[in-house]
């Protein structure tokens, strides 16, 4: 059978191969996507504040000076002197939390947003582990506790309008769009104006490329971005392992059935001759 | 004839000693969060709980399919009289595992969503699955020896006839169950440190698993014959001496290879904060008790058979720990467990000690003096041919 990986790929049965840009599929067209141009930003932080209002977060001055993401600050734009940077779920196109989730709260959607159900959520926190950009946050302090993160306004987004952050940005630094096309155009920028951009975009293939991308005239690492990432979809390293365990299985179990079936022949035959020789009057 | 029941007060006191404050724990943790009761963060939601009452909890319950094998699988009738113990303790150990989960999810009433909600890609609905089936498996495995204890001859007959099923089913569980664990991490290449994330994580769970069930077996025997007065076997103990030396040498083999062939091998010799943890694990776990138990004299006697169980089962908790714990800290984020923790999983491991002790005062655990054990799956060819045991 003809397939992504080759023509003698191994056909893998009940596991789907991971759906992302890595998974070897077409990457979804309708995708969208936030680029985030930290060169056109000036840390005005409306953004943070935006984004708390649409998730019904609190926000005040003391927040606002909070450079880092929590179960009650799904984004934070970090300062180094005169030069910002944003933090917020990546989206990833092929996401690590989504695919360890036992009871599939978390989820990548079509249109882009990785979304999070607490209806289903038994609080395992795999995915917070799991996670290489350590996006999702815990209520650590409440008894029903849930999992909080930037769920990329899935809302918003489904009824076809941009992300909070995105529509207030006075600058245009967050701009919301088709990922494909803010992918052309985040290209465009550093191609026209090579002195003002590192020649990366974090996001473009980092994990198997995230539906948030970043661009920047200082190494991301020192806003704490990790520039060591896999360029291979995370799930893939589950998946090698995980879709063989259904090979593995009658395998495993008829050689186990096998040794017992052959180890305890000896001990029917000793019995078989110990009757023999009873039947015979032997001596015992 | 007092020294017994001084030993029993002390231990009675030291079992009260840690049920109080654990009941308190517990109800900071319900009712005011993780945050009251544990030092986990954002930066490492997992801590003591996961890594020690549940990966640990799980390896030291290997003992019964490490023993399945060799026992009902291969027929290796010497090792007969150790393997009750060694399921008594793997269904202990799973239950008081899945005790531990709740304390440790943030919503346990949930954990039935497992059942119905299904993501195959998750390695941890792997997880779910196997203690579920296993747990469930481990209490048929067991129930003989109940139902050996009442008398009830009938229900018996019909569960030693799935007895081969059961047994084959309990292997290829917790095979893919000791894996698992290590697969868990997979997906964290870039979080987990070089000396633990390794594609063959899951192979270093399965092989250090039986390890650990061959040590246990040694310990739990030679800690029985020292509390419950029954003879030592020291020549089953000294068997299974021989296979952990062997499978230690897989093992410190592979762990070579892999961080040989993964171009680590250099940082072992750097001195960082994970290279004390690694050596320390690598000499607890491998060379230490491989290399005790290389000489024939300590090999072949109780204390120094002992001595290198002890090791080993201290080199493999070091191990998971350093996989769930120390692989995963950073120099911004360390993890010290909050004493609410430390006082929960002390808990735990109490309340195993005392039920295994209460079971195994009460029921055929441990064989008699000398006497016939009747293994799990009776053996028919035993009774026809030594008929003089027919009266046991």
């Amino acid at each position: 059978m003809q397939s992504p990986d080759g023509a003698l790929a191994w056909r893998r049965f009940h596991l789907p191969r991971p759906t992302g840009r890595q998974g070897d599929l077409e990457s979804n067209p309708m995708s969208k996507g936030i680029l985030y141009d930290a060169t056109l930003c000036i840390g005005c932080k409306q953004c943070e504040q935006d984004c708390a209002a649409e998730n019904g977060l609190p926000y005040d001055d003391n927040i606002a000076a909070q450079e880092v993401t929590s179960a009650h600050k799904y984004t934070t734009v970090l300062t180094k002197d005169d030069k910002f940077m944003r933090r917020l779920c990546m989206n990833c196109d092929d996401p690590a939390c989504a695919s360890v989730c036992p009871v599939g709260a978390l989820k990548k959607t079509a249109l882009g947003p990785v979304t999070y159900d607490k209806s289903r959520c038994m609080g395992c926190r795999y995915c917070m582990a799991a996670c290489p950009f350590s996006v999702p946050k815990y209520e650590w302090e409440k008894a029903v506790p849930g999992v909080r993160k930037c769920i990329m306004c899935s809302k918003r987004v489904a009824a076809g309008k941009p992300t909070a952050c995105a529509e207030i940005c006075p600058t245009g630094a967050t701009k919301f769009g088709d990922r494909d096309e803010l992918l052309e155009e985040a290209k465009k920028r550093i191609h026209d104006n090579p002195g003002n951009y590192l020649p990366h975009i974090f996001g473009e293939t980092e994990v198997g490329g995230t539906s948030v991308m970043l661009l920047s005239s200082i190494p991301f690492s020192t806003f704490g971005y990790r520039t060591d990432l896999t360029e291979r979809a995370l799930p893939m390293y589950t998946y090698q392992v995980l879709s063989r365990i259904p090979d593995f299985v009658p395998l495993f179990g008829v050689l186990l059935g096998g040794v017992y079936w052959i180890t305890h022949r000896r001990e029917d035959v000793a019995q078989a001759e110990a009757e023999d020789n009873q039947r015979k009057g032997g001596v015992q | 004839m007092t020294v017994p029941r001084v030993r029993f007060t002390f231990w009675k006191a030291i079992f009260l000693a840690i049920m109080v404050p654990g009941i308190y724990c517990t109800y900071l943790r319900f009712f005011h969060g993780l945050g009251a009761a544990t030092h986990l963060s954002d930066q490492l939601p997992w801590g003591l709980w996961i890594g020690f009452d549940v990966m640990c909890g799980v390896m030291l319950a290997a003992g019964a399919f490490t023993l399945t094998i060799a026992v009902e699988i291969f027929n290796i009738k010497q090792l007969h009289s150790v393997i009750r113990p060694t399921i008594l303790t793997a269904f202990l150990g799973y239950l008081l595992v899945c005790a531990a989960l709740m304390y440790d999810l943030g919503l346990p009433w949930n954990i039935w969503h497992a059942i119905i909600m299904w993501n195959p890609h998750s390695v941890m609905f792997e997880v779910a699955w196997c203690v579920m089936l296993y747990t469930t498996v481990l209490a048929l495995e067991f129930s003989p020896i109940v139902l050996e204890y009442f008398n009830l001859q009938k229900p018996l007959r019909i569960i030693r006839q799935f007895m081969v099923v059961l047994l084959i089913l309990g292997v290829l569980l917790s095979t893919l169950h000791q894996s698992s664990l290590g697969s868990l991490y997979l997906i964290m290449p870039n979080k987990l440190h070089p000396f633990w994330w390794s594609p063959l994580l899951p192979v270093f769970f399965f092989i250090s698993a039986i390890a650990v069930g061959l040590a246990m077996t040694i310990f739990e025997s030679e800690m029985s014959s020292k509390y419950f007065g029954r003879e030592l076997e020291l020549p089953v103990l000294i068997d299974l001496g021989r296979a952990l030396v062997v499978v230690l040498a897989l093992y410190g083999i592979l762990r070579f290879e892999d961080l040989y062939h993964r171009g680590v091998l250099k940082l072992v010799l750097v001195p960082s904060y994970q290279q004390r943890f690694f050596l320390l694990e690598i000499f607890l776990a491998v060379i230490a008790p491989f290399s005790l138990l290389l000489v024939r004299r300590i090999r072949e006697s109780a204390q120094g058979l002992y001595l290198a169980a002890v090791l080993t089962l201290l080199g493999f908790v070091t191990n998971r720990l350093n996989v769930a714990i120390t692989g995963v800290e950073s120099a911004s984020a360390r993890y010290t467990p909050k004493w609410t923790e430390v006082v929960i999983t002390a808990m735990f491991v109490a309340l195993g000690f005392a039920i295994f002790g209460a079971v195994a005062k009460y029921l055929p655990i441990f064989p008699k003096e000398k006497a016939h054990i009747p293994a799990l799956r009776e053996p028919a060819y035993a009774e026809v041919a030594v008929p003089v045991h027919a009266g046991d």
